[in-house]
């Protein structure tokens, strides 16, 4: 089979270093019992930059990024992230990797026991062991601030709207200062206002915080706004790359299908 | 496309069951790891322990009162009445009492955590703790089954001596009899090796229910009926687990004590 080797074409605004590699998959391939969901994944993806990965549902786009944090472990390929070799790490390697990576998942997954500064401090103490109270508290209240949502701090998940929950959730993620985020379906299920506000959050917060991103979705607005390179994902395989613009004009009957609607 | 393999009962049960042990295994050493989670551990005895305290009592209490009025007759029908505090002390303390509370405690608890664990899976929360970099065996089942181990032996405690006060109501229906003696042959007719056995099986029956609980909430599918399916085999295993731990121990007290 012929590789498909997509490499970066970010766009001209970012200003730090874009020719570091911050995550390398070749032929990656993961199946499910009988099911074949990667079939042959190739990416690269440098630093600062923001890849959207776009595909019908049930393609697998979520399988690839759960196989870079470590969730799920390929089958066949290689995959490393930041030159290790995700799959060969182990259990104290493994943990000291995903301390610089955030996924923000599909549902918010905030833990519904605890209110949303319980959330946020949950990482703080349990992952980077901050013991001072003092840094917790200024840690907590500057990220609520960055994702707008300062007013909640003391409600829990069941008292949120479907978007605040979104920012809360990617509050946590980002409070422990990653290097990566990985974003599963950021605006799956909130209304076309909300979808936009969370997809310009995640530019923002990808600006402030200097981050790399991976951003899976189906959702064609937020690719227009979160992208500096698209991705389309169809049958286990990354079939086209380029940027949003660049896309809209392919000859690709199934990528025409992603843009079709779009003006 | 490869073919659909089918994996036969035997073989997922025997998986299932090395699972269970890598599960146990794991719960073992997160407890060593350092950094135990006091505050949740408390929260989780508060809830265990002091939520069941009602639940168990009303159960002993009723259990104290039935048995009395079951044995009356037999005894009254044999001369020996006044055998009546002994039978139900040493009936209830060794083995009713311990085993009655458990399956109460299986009912209430390994469902309750089943359930919690299970919901907390189908909303990724386990997950995003995992991905994190956070251990949710350390926060959620360490501190869940030693909370239960701990809680428990507490509860079958208190539930015994409920109880056996139920048995004194009872006795004074028909009889009368006071409290001071009631408790003078209670105590009389125990000693240690009723106690201490009855005792230590309830620590491998709090054991069970937290480790039941934690294990199928840990490892229900991610649907939204794997919920209450996670509940439902947390409380049917861990009720098995307690009779075969109870046999278990019946026969261990046996060899040692009774001849």
């Amino acid at each position: 089979m012929e590789e498909k080797e997509i490499t970066a074409e970010p766009k001209e605004k970012k200003t730090h270093d874009k020719h570091e590699v911050v995550i390398e998959i070749k032929h990656l391939k993961k199946s499910f019992g009988s099911k074949d969901v990667l079939t042959d994944i190739n990416l690269v993806v440098h630093r600062g930059e923001n890849v959207v990965v776009l595909g019908r549902s049930g393609q697998g786009k979520s399988v690839t990024i759960q196989c870079i944090v470590g969730m799920l472990t390929p089958d066949e390929g290689s995959l490393k992230v930041f030159g290790e070799e995700v799959a060969e790490l182990n259990e104290k390697e493994l943990k000291e990797l995903r301390m610089k990576i955030g996924f923000l998942f599909q549902s918010g997954a905030l833990y519904d026991s605890m209110t949303v500064r319980e959330n946020l401090e949950f990482p703080l103490t349990r992952v980077l062991k901050l013991k001072e109270q003092a840094e917790i508290d200024q840690r907590v209240e500057e990220v609520l601030n960055a994702v707008g949502l300062s007013e909640a701090v003391d409600k829990v998940p069941s008292d949120l709207s479907g978007g605040m929950r979104k920012r809360a959730g990617l509050a946590r993620t980002l409070i422990i200062k990653p290097e990566i985020m990985l974003y599963d379906e950021p605006t799956t299920g909130l209304d076309p206002i909300t979808s936009r506000e969370i997809s310009e959050l995640i530019l923002d917060m990808q600006k402030k915080y200097k981050t790399t991103s991976i951003i899976i979705t189906h959702d064609m607005e937020c690719a227009r706004i979160t992208a500096d390179r698209v991705v389309i994902m169809d049958e286990g395989e990354y079939i086209e790359e380029g940027t949003f613009e660049s896309l809209q004009k392919s000859k690709n009957k199934i990528v025409q299908s992603f843009f079709k609607d779009i003006s | 496309m490869a073919e659909e393999i089918t994996i036969p009962g035997w073989k997922k049960w025997l998986e299932d069951i090395g699972e269970q042990v890598s599960f146990f295994i794991r719960f073992i050493k997160n407890i060593f790891v350092g950094g135990f989670e006091w505050s949740e551990f408390i929260r989780q005895c508060y809830e265990i322990g002091y939520r069941s305290m009602m639940l168990v009592g009303i159960t002993s209490f009723i259990m104290g009162v039935v048995l009395i009025l079951q044995l009356r007759p037999t005894l009254v029908d044999f001369g020996a009445a006044s055998m009546l505090p002994k039978t139900l002390s040493v009936s209830f303390v060794r083995e009713i009492g311990p085993v009655i509370i458990a399956i109460i405690c299986a009912g209430k608890i390994a469902s309750s955590i089943g359930a919690e664990l299970g919901s907390m899976k189908v909303t990724e929360q386990l997950d995003a703790m995992d991905v994190s970099g956070a251990n949710p065996l350390q926060y959620l089942v360490v501190t869940r089954i030693l909370a239960t181990t701990i809680m428990v032996p507490i509860l079958s405690v208190i539930g015994d001596a409920i109880g056996l006060f139920g048995g004194f109501l009872a006795l004074n229906l028909r009889d009368h009899i006071s409290l001071s003696l009631y408790a003078t042959k209670v105590i009389a007719s125990l000693d240690y090796t009723d106690f201490l056995p009855a005792f230590i099986k309830t620590i491998f029956f709090g054991l069970a229910i937290g480790f039941v609980g934690c294990y199928k909430g840990f490892h229900s599918s991610k649907g939204t009926e794997s919920v209450g399916l996670a509940a439902n085999s947390a409380v049917v295993t861990a009720s098995l687990w307690i009779f075969v731990i109870d046999a278990i121990a019946v026969q261990i007290t046996s060899l040692l004590f009774y001849k």
